[in-house]
């Protein structure tokens, strides 16, 4: 066979179109053979798209993926396994109380008429691990492993399928320094063994580190790729962002006293690292704070702080003056905290219920009738939400229309408005425009604005650059639970805050 | 990207006009009749019956069968608020049999404070046996919230724990005659499981205030929609600053105390106290709401649906013996009724999806 030297995957054309948001763009991407390439974009520029489309989780709209030369159709998992291309996620897909021999095996257990071959297995998985030089014995309980060696696991896994392209979602992510050097190691030795990687990173001096070349997405669209031995991180990072910035109407105007004031607020994980780590600042009266950070970065993990939903976090909290001691969610709501939760679907609202239900269900009190045995009126709730409707433009036919008929901008408001009707003094927003489309974003920013000139203090934590900054008096930036910058807007840089972004890791 | 809302919005482009009106009606017709389906069960079965033998409709076998349907409806009612959250209680057929026998025990042989023996009056028996029943919930809810054993473990654990201690109360011996010393004026106890009032018997009284008072706590009050929240999204009901450690002891305890009026009924009715009475009826209870059209996972459902629930599973019981069916085939029709039941819930929940997909 004679194949292509260079390109063991060619895209040719390669879009996908969700409903409403084109998610990647006519991209002819070039993945070269036996080398590490980098994938980087910013959060919702394409690249989990990309790889989904490459790994059988998605199927295209339009466009061609060539591998070997040879123009494929990848329709599910197994046909990209097929082909030789494997994937390791993110989030690790793996069974804790199964043994390692197991988990590698699952899914494609060795069997003789119908029967797992259990020895086999843990022969066959010594094997492969030797072989990565991965020192963990196959009948280990994968729960009794690190993170690491779990992330090692998958690697593992995806390599028991003869792949020759290995695609790695932030595979740093959950990873300290020497699982990092290690991840390393192994990665060369498949380099060497003839395995295509492909790396998706934040992480730029890992990028700088372990790749050999580069591909950055924004929009959806391919902008620029290179060797790595030619750019440097100011390069990437104009890539990323590009240099015609997204302007957003930021309207100037006083601020209140101050309002929040943290002092040495801390959360471990139960793995003993600090999820926030010892994090002080305040915040006033109708200001506007952007939490820019990576995902685990903490910025989640310090909203629930603030809103005690973290009861082991430790540190002082002021709420205009005053120390909140307990954590208790209902206390500090009534205190003047209210959150809008990360995951609408998840923590925001309650999908069976309507929109007037979902709005007041944080301020029920309120809406207690006098002299009616505590029934709630009916009236009252239906003002309050129609003023919100008001107030944030949601668009809904009715205040008793199910929450679920509305666009995912429009349920975000909601939730935002269940928050609003608390009266709250600061107002926390975990990721506020994750999952609904542009226009809808714009829309956000808006009330944020509104919001603040109100007089409630915002803070709003984002893994987007221009989100940060659009609204934002100030922008804090954490890595790794630390608060690694602090900058007003006069002072706002792109590469000053995605360098602070970036924790810091050992390079090899 | 792919919001649940963005996916339905794709059918949009599929099928023509008057195609997808007509679609959409069908859809809303038949949901319609499908919201119905627990009215036109009841009314189907008593129909029936009362065309297949002769005395159904008789004041006489109503007065029977009301007895069995207050008992299933008031412990279905409690089941409910606990089902409506996401949990299960399957400790309330223990509890009626210890309320019953707490009663007895209070009336019988009295309490000793000090060298006096101190006989209650029925009223403080009634009392004591409730706040009895409602402490057992309680020791549900504290499992179940603080100590995070999951619902349908901590109540069948008390299930056996409560169930011995019924037999533990007279060593597995009933308490008869209970109709109480005038000399220690404890008598009447009979009253509430007997007697009338207008030409109502008390347990059918007891039924509609409790369903009264449980209707407008669920419908109207902050608790009640706090139940239905945490039913419909625990994680959201916690991010919106609801107790829901609070509320949820509070529904086990509410479970507790309607068991405990159960078994305060049955024991007046028959002037006796079994330590086996209740033996399987949180199985009738959860099916009443089942019936009912509350959802299993929670956060959906009415208790009014569940005491109609309760009507059909226990006149559809009596009505089988009057028939003459035997005891063997009664157990088939009743399970066969309720897995009709939730396969039809769930035709009406696909179709209310697809409704909502229509209008989209």
């Amino acid at each position: 066979m004679n194949l292509n030297p260079v390109h063991v995957i060619e895209t040719k054309g390669l879009s996908k179109t969700y409903p409403g948001t084109a998610a990647l763009v006519d991209v002819n991407y070039k993945v070269q053979r036996g080398k590490v390439n980098v994938l980087i974009g910013e959060n919702g520029a394409g690249k989990s798209t990309l790889m989904k489309l490459l790994a059988g989780a998605e199927v295209a709209s339009a466009g061609e993926i060539w591998i070997d030369d040879k123009r494929v159709h990848i329709t599910d998992v197994r046909s990209a396994e097929r082909h030789g291309i494997g994937i390791i996620f993110q989030e690790l897909n793996l069974f804790p109380e199964m043994t390692v021999a197991e988990n590698i095996y699952a899914g494609n257990e060795l069997t003789s008429s119908g029967v797992i071959r259990s020895k086999a297995e843990n022969h066959q998985a010594k094997i492969l691990l030797e072989r990565l030089q991965i020192p963990i014995d196959p009948r280990t309980r994968l729960g009794n492993l690190y993170v690491g060696q779990q992330q090692l696991v998958e690697i593992a896994k995806a390599l028991s399928k003869h792949i020759k392209v290995l695609i790695m979602d932030e595979p740093t992510s959950a990873l300290s320094k020497t699982e990092v050097e290690i991840l390393f190691k192994i990665i060369r030795q498949l380099k060497e063994q003839g395995v295509t990687v492909i790396y998706i990173s934040h992480r730029l001096e890992e990028i700088m580190a372990i790749g050999d070349c580069i591909t950055v997405l924004r929009n959806g669209r391919l902008v620029a790729e290179d060797e790595i031995a030619n750019v440097d991180i100011p390069w990437i990072i104009e890539a990323m962002v590009g240099s015609s910035k997204k302007r957003f109407a930021f309207a100037q105007h006083a601020l209140g006293d101050e309002v929040l004031k943290v002092t040495d607020l801390a959360l471990k994980r139960s793995n003993g690292i600090y999820a926030v780590d010892h994090v002080s600042f305040s915040v006033c009266a109708g200001e506007v704070v952007g939490i820019y950070g990576l995902m685990g970065a903490g910025r989640t993990e310090l909203l629930e702080a603030l809103l005690g939903a973290q009861p082991l976090a430790i540190g002082q909290i002021e709420l205009a003056g005053k120390r909140i001691e307990r954590h208790n969610i209902p206390q500090r709501i009534d205190a003047g905290i209210a959150l809008v939760p990360e995951d609408r679907q998840k923590q925001g609202m309650v999908q069976l219920m309507t929109i007037l239900e979902n709005m007041t269900l944080s301020s029920l009190g309120k809406f207690v009738r006098r002299f009616a045995f505590g029934a709630l009126g009916r009236a009252k709730q239906v003002d309050a939400a129609n003023d919100v409707i008001k107030r944030l433009a949601i668009k809904a036919s009715s205040v008793d229309a199910p929450i679920t008929s509305l666009s995912g901008g429009n349920m975000q408001k909601v939730v935002i408005g269940k928050a609003l009707l608390t009266s709250p003094k600061v107002l926390l927003m975990d990721e506020p425009t994750r999952g609904i489309d542009v226009g809808a974003k714009e829309d956000v920013y808006k009330t944020i604005s509104l919001l603040a000139q109100s007089g409630i203090a915002v803070v709003y934590a984002t893994s987007e650059l221009d989100e940060a900054m659009a609204v934002s008096n100030r922008v804090f930036v954490m890595a790794s639970g630390k608060l690694t910058a602090i900058m007003g807007r006069a002072e706002f840089d792109s590469e000053r805050i995605v360098r602070a972004s970036t924790p810091a890791t050992a390079v090899v | 990207m792919t919001t649940p809302h963005s996916a339905n919005s794709s059918v949009q482009s599929l099928p023509a006009k008057p195609d997808r009106a007509a679609a959409y009606w069908a859809s809303r017709v038949t949901v319609g009749i499908l919201k119905l389906r627990i009215f036109i069960a009841l009314f189907a079965i008593v129909i029936v019956f009362s065309l297949a033998t002769d005395n159904f409709l008789s004041t006489g076998n109503m007065l029977i069968m009301a007895k069995h349907v207050t008992i299933v409806a008031i412990l279905s009612i409690g089941m409910t608020l606990v089902i409506l959250t996401g949990g299960i209680d399957l400790s309330v057929g223990s509890i009626v049999g210890i309320s019953g026998m707490a009663a007895g025990y209070l009336l019988l042989e009295g309490v000793k404070i000090g060298h006096h023996i101190v006989f209650f009056n029925p009223f403080g028996v009634v009392v004591i046996a409730c706040v009895l029943g409602a402490l057992i919930g309680a020791i549900n809810g504290y499992l179940i919230t603080m100590l995070n054993v999951a619902p349908f473990i901590a109540t069948l654990g008390m299930l056996y724990v409560v169930r011995g201690a019924a037999l533990l109360v007279n060593n597995g011996s009933t308490y008869a005659d209970l109709e109480g010393n005038v000399a220690l004026g404890n008598t009447g106890f009979e009253f509430i499981g007997n007697g009338t009032i207008l030409g109502l018997s008390m347990p059918v009284w007891i039924l509609i205030v409790l369903a009264a008072i449980t209707i407008f706590v669920a419908r109207k009050t902050p608790l009640g929609r706090r139940i239905y929240a945490i039913g419909g999204n625990e994680q959201a009901a916690r991010f919106s600053g609801i107790r829901t450690n609070r509320v949820k002891l509070f529904v086990y305890m509410f479970s507790g105390f309607c068991a405990a009026i159960v078994g305060l009924v049955i024991t007046a009715q028959l002037q006796t106290a079994h330590p086996l009475t209740g033996q399987t009826f949180e199985l009738n209870a959860i099916a009443a709401v089942v019936l009912g059209g509350t959802a299993l996972a929670g956060g959906r459902g009415t208790v009014f649906g569940s005491v109609v629930g309760a009507c059909v599973i226990s006149i559809l019981g009596d009505g089988m013996v009057m028939c003459g069916i035997s005891d063997f085939w009664q157990m088939v029709i009743k399970g066969l009724v309720i897995i009709f039941a939730v396969v039809i819930d769930q035709l009406q929940q696909r179709l209310q999806s697809r409704m909502v997909s229509l209008t989209a």
